[in-house]
């Protein structure tokens, strides 16, 4: 049994030392948020938060994770609450197949977090990890940019200095 | 039809959705009917697509799925609208063998166009229906009869819910042609409804056939080599069979899968089978760029147009062009998942194909079972932009679960299976000639080589493990797809008035590699070569591009698109391009016979580096009458950014034993620092003009804009996608 502490609350899993935190969250504890999408580390879908900071699901072994706090998308906000990001993403329409936005939303967060007056070069590079395959980005800026105000912030535009 | 007649068919349910659901062709009645609009000539009868419960709820049925298009908002917007009904009563079933129509498959930008034109005259049609039973009941005009919100409502302030109204009739008849829409109250076509599936999506909701958690499931895994045309060498079975948590290894021929208990130990027990090597048991794949290795093989020649004319005058200036395109792959983010239960000697599977009345077929076939032994019901996967591995992977989960009957089998694959194994967007080249004369286009050749555009499963030998059962099922034979849709010739017919033209397709019939539908088919080629050859045209003539299309161009439709695109984006405002900075347009109508697109684009061209950085974007869209206009607007941005990937960033690799594009460093697609700076879409609303398809229809113009502008940044033309850097760069200093 290890023990894992998501969105708060800790959780005993009972599974092999070296399955990824991703398998745990969305087989055993029954999360949706965190996607399978590489298991490479190379597309973000299965972005989540641990100890605040964004970080492959599918790549981290829950074995080292026994002291770390994971936060997964189903922390911020239910349907009839949501969070800011996921407010900002359903009011911006910001997804389209949507099986990335999970991913977007939780490397989003993790920046907000950090300073809710990002630039928008500093927004796209935080962002580029990320995968979009249905071109969706466009929106996934605009809804990230509409929570940094939501939050009390905002993206300094610099969009052609982001160039 | 009386109440009790009502209550007679409501007892024999099982035979009214058997029959609600059958074709026009296998109907009883053998007098000729008008045609009716869109699928509804295929099942005329009203209940096939909307029914109505004694307790008013409303249920609307298609034939087509989600994809992440925002088909299920539309057609509930459609439904809801012309039935005067708020969006939520309305529950749409989509795709189902067990439940919905026969649509086919959803692909072609059709979904709007056949199931949306059905369900708005079968709504019209049940309201009609539904006014006269009010009118019976209150002995009043039909034309005192208001419906809204779900109720009728006379003139003296009494009112009946659709349901009793329902009760008092049968929605089991056939539909009538030329039924007037709705002409009062509010309006829910040409509103933004929110999309009624994104709230899940960006909450943890479950959404998607990967999210099914069955009672009892087990985690499974197809067993294959790195990619297509490749094998594995023979494994230690047994050994796996007794790692941890593994409850079976399925063997059938040459089809391998591991059954295990937790995903990881699927996953583990995969990696130990893969482990022992492979190798490449048919011929080698060509060692040159497959573009080239195809155009060497034998065609044969399809006429996609031929408008004769004058000949051209023999002092006309001759242009002549060549353009090509690598293999591209769909690279869903999610990799293909299926879930399969088996029980009663037959199987249900939810799937995310396009297709699931072809893929029940395809399966019958396979697992050798009548098709009423086999349920497809559609249930959301991972964007698929065509087909992808989404039918193999429900057979591989069907084969997984007739070996633990009773419970449910998810089967996701790999990563490197996704990119190792779909089948591919085929490598083409176009091939085109023109001769100027006074400015104008007096003759017009178009040629273009590519393989087939559709291998989508429509017997057991099109899906994967159709070939590695023993025996082996016979292979599909590819078949170019007729126009006026096409496949390699899609688009090939520009919609410019030109005289003296022929298009001619050369069919590629052997496939090296697997190739099949990819979102806009062979339009995004076709479009790419005629947009950027207009370009090319324009510079002969010593015209402006927008100017030289547009004394071309009889369609009113498409010239308005043209200009109101060149309008926001301030085309005629433009600096003159050069130096590293240009300014790009093109335009098509998808198939000539869809939506008109029009993009307008600006890029810096950096000399050193070779890299392109686009500045704005700009597109004008005509898709008739606009059901959901930010969901057009949704469609056309991911279109113009796929696009942009595809043509800057993307080609699918191979040496001679397998494909190399394993994964996303093998193959790289746009991120979020090398997208445009902004991307706006105008769109342009018909009211009550038909639904025109929209989802495929920005695939070429984007790429061609694109690739008119970096010619007008450095003075050069590239006309091989994909233009990435090292290409450019390598231009440059030729």
């Amino acid at each position: 049994m290890i023990t894992l502490t998501v969105n708060g609350v800790p959780h005993q899993v009972d599974a092999a030392p070296d399955t990824p935190l991703l398998y745990a969250l969305r087989n055993d504890l029954g999360l949706n948020g965190a996607k399978f999408g590489c298991g490479l580390g190379q597309c973000g879908a299965c972005t989540v938060l641990v100890d605040d900071k964004p970080a492959f699901s599918c790549l981290l072994p829950i074995a080292a994770l026994a002291e770390r706090k994971v936060r997964t998308i189903e922390s911020l906000g239910t349907r009839e609450k949501p969070g800011a990001l996921p407010a900002a993403f359903e009011a911006e329409q910001a997804a389209q197949c949507g099986y990335c936005i999970a991913g977007m939303i939780m490397r989003a967060q993790a920046l907000l977090e950090r300073t809710t007056r990002p630039t928008e070069a500093e927004l796209r590079a935080h962002m580029a990890p990320n995968l979009c395959r249905c071109g969706t980005h466009m929106r996934v800026l605009r809804a990230v940019r509409r929570a940094a105000i939501a939050m009390g912030g905002g993206v300094r535009n610099d969009a052609e200095d982001a160039l | 039809m009386s109440a009790l007649t009502r209550r007679r068919l409501l007892g024999q349910g099982a035979l009214v959705v058997a029959f609600s659901l059958s074709r026009r062709a296998m109907g009883q009645v053998a007098e000729k009917r008008p045609t009716l609009p869109g699928d509804l000539d295929k099942f005329p009868l009203l209940d096939s697509w909307i029914r109505i419960d004694a307790d008013g709820h409303i249920t609307v049925f298609t034939g087509k799925a989600e994809l992440g298009q925002g088909l299920k908002t539309a057609l509930v917007q459609v439904a809801a609208d012309e039935l005067a009904v708020p969006p939520a009563g309305i529950e749409l079933i989509t795709a189902d063998t067990a439940r919905t129509p026969d649509e086919g498959v959803t692909a072609g930008s059709h979904s709007l166009q056949d199931s949306g034109t059905a369900i708005l005259n079968a709504a019209a049609n049940v309201r009609v229906l539904l006014t006269e039973a009010a009118a019976w009941r209150w002995l009043v005009a039909v034309e005192e009869v208001e419906l809204h919100d779900g109720a009728a409502h006379a003139p003296n302030g009494d009112s009946l819910g659709y349901g009793e109204l329902a009760a008092m009739l049968s929605l089991h008849v056939e539909a009538k042609p030329n039924v007037a829409r709705r002409e009062k109250g509010v309006r829910l076509i040409g509103t933004n409804l929110p999309r009624v599936d994104i709230p899940a999506k960006v909450t943890g909701g479950v959404a998607y056939v990967q999210d099914m958690r069955l009672p009892g499931m087990l985690h499974a895994r197809v067993v294959r080599g790195p990619s297509e045309g490749t094998r594995l060498k023979p494994a230690d079975f047994d050994a796996v069979a007794r790692m941890p948590g593994v409850v079976q290894v399925v063997r059938d021929g040459g089809f391998t899968a591991v059954l295990a208990t937790q995903e990881w130990q699927a996953i583990k027990a995969l990696q130990r089978l893969q482990s022992a090597g492979w190798d490449r048991p048919g011929a080698k794949l060509p060692a040159e760029d497959m573009r080239e290795a195809i155009r060497r093989l034998p065609s044969r020649e399809v006429p996609i147009f031929d408008d004769p004319g004058p000949p051209a005058p023999a002092d006309g200036k001759v242009v002549r062009a060549r353009y090509s395109r690598p293999c591209l792959m769909h690279g869903s983010i999610g990799p293909s998942c299926a879930v399969a239960l088996w029980e009663n000697d037959g199987v249900t599977v939810w799937t995310h194909s396009q297709g699931v009345y072809p893929l029940r077929k395809s399966l019958a076939e396979l697992l050798r079972l009548p098709a009423d032994k086999v349920r497809c019901i559609h249930t959301e996967g991972s964007g698929c932009y065509g087909h992808n591995g989404a039918d193999d992977v429900a057979a591989d989960a069907a084969l997984a679960a007739r070996a633990v009957p009773g419970r449910p089998v998810r089967l996701q694959w790999m990563r490197e299976q996704e990119h190792g194994w779909e089948p591919l967007g085929s490598a083409m080249v176009v091939e085109l000639e023109a001769t100027l004369a006074d400015g104008r286009i007096a003759g017009w050749r178009h040629d273009v080589w590519s393989n087939a555009h559709s291998t989508r499963p429509a017997t057991a030998g099109g899906l994967l493990a159709g070939a590695e059962l023993d025996p082996p099922f016979p292979r599909q034979v590819p078949r170019p797809i007729p126009m006026p849709e096409g496949g390699g010739h899609r688009n090939g017919n520009p919609l410019y008035a030109l005289t003296n033209a022929k298009g001619t397709y050369h069919f590629i019939e052997q496939m090296p590699v697997r190739v099949s539908a990819l979102r806009s088919l062979g339009a995004h080629m076709n479009v790419f070569a005629i947009e950027c050859f207009m370009d090319e045209l324009a510079q002969a003539a010593g015209a402006d591009p927008l100017a030289f299309r547009l004394a071309h161009m009889a369609d009113g439709r498409a010239r308005e698109v043209m200009q109101t695109a060149a309008d926001r984006f301030g085309w005629a405002g433009r600096a003159q391009g050069g130096g590293g900075r240009g300014w790009g347009f093109a335009f098509a109508r998808y198939k000539n016979l869809a939506a008109y697109c029009a993009v307008a684009m600006e890029v810096a061209v950096d000399r050193d580096s070779g890299d392109i950085k686009i500045r704005r974007v700009v597109a004008a869209v005509d898709s008739g009458e606009a059901v959901n206009p930010d969901g057009i607007r949704n469609q056309i941005e991911g279109a113009i950014v796929q696009s942009l990937s595809w043509t800057i960033h993307e080609a699918v690799a191979f040496d001679t034993t397998h494909r190399s594009s394993f994964d996303w460093s093998a193959y790289p697609i746009v991120r979020f620092d090398a997208l445009p700076a902004s991307v706006e879409v105008h769109v342009i609303d018909r009211p009550r003009q038909p639904f025109l398809g929209t989802g495929e229809a920005g695939q070429g113009p984007a790429a061609a804009a694109l690739a008119n502008a970096v010619a007008d940044a450095v003075s050069l033309r590239i006309r091989d996608m994909p233009l990435a850097p090292e290409k450019v760069k390598a231009v440059l200093r030729s």
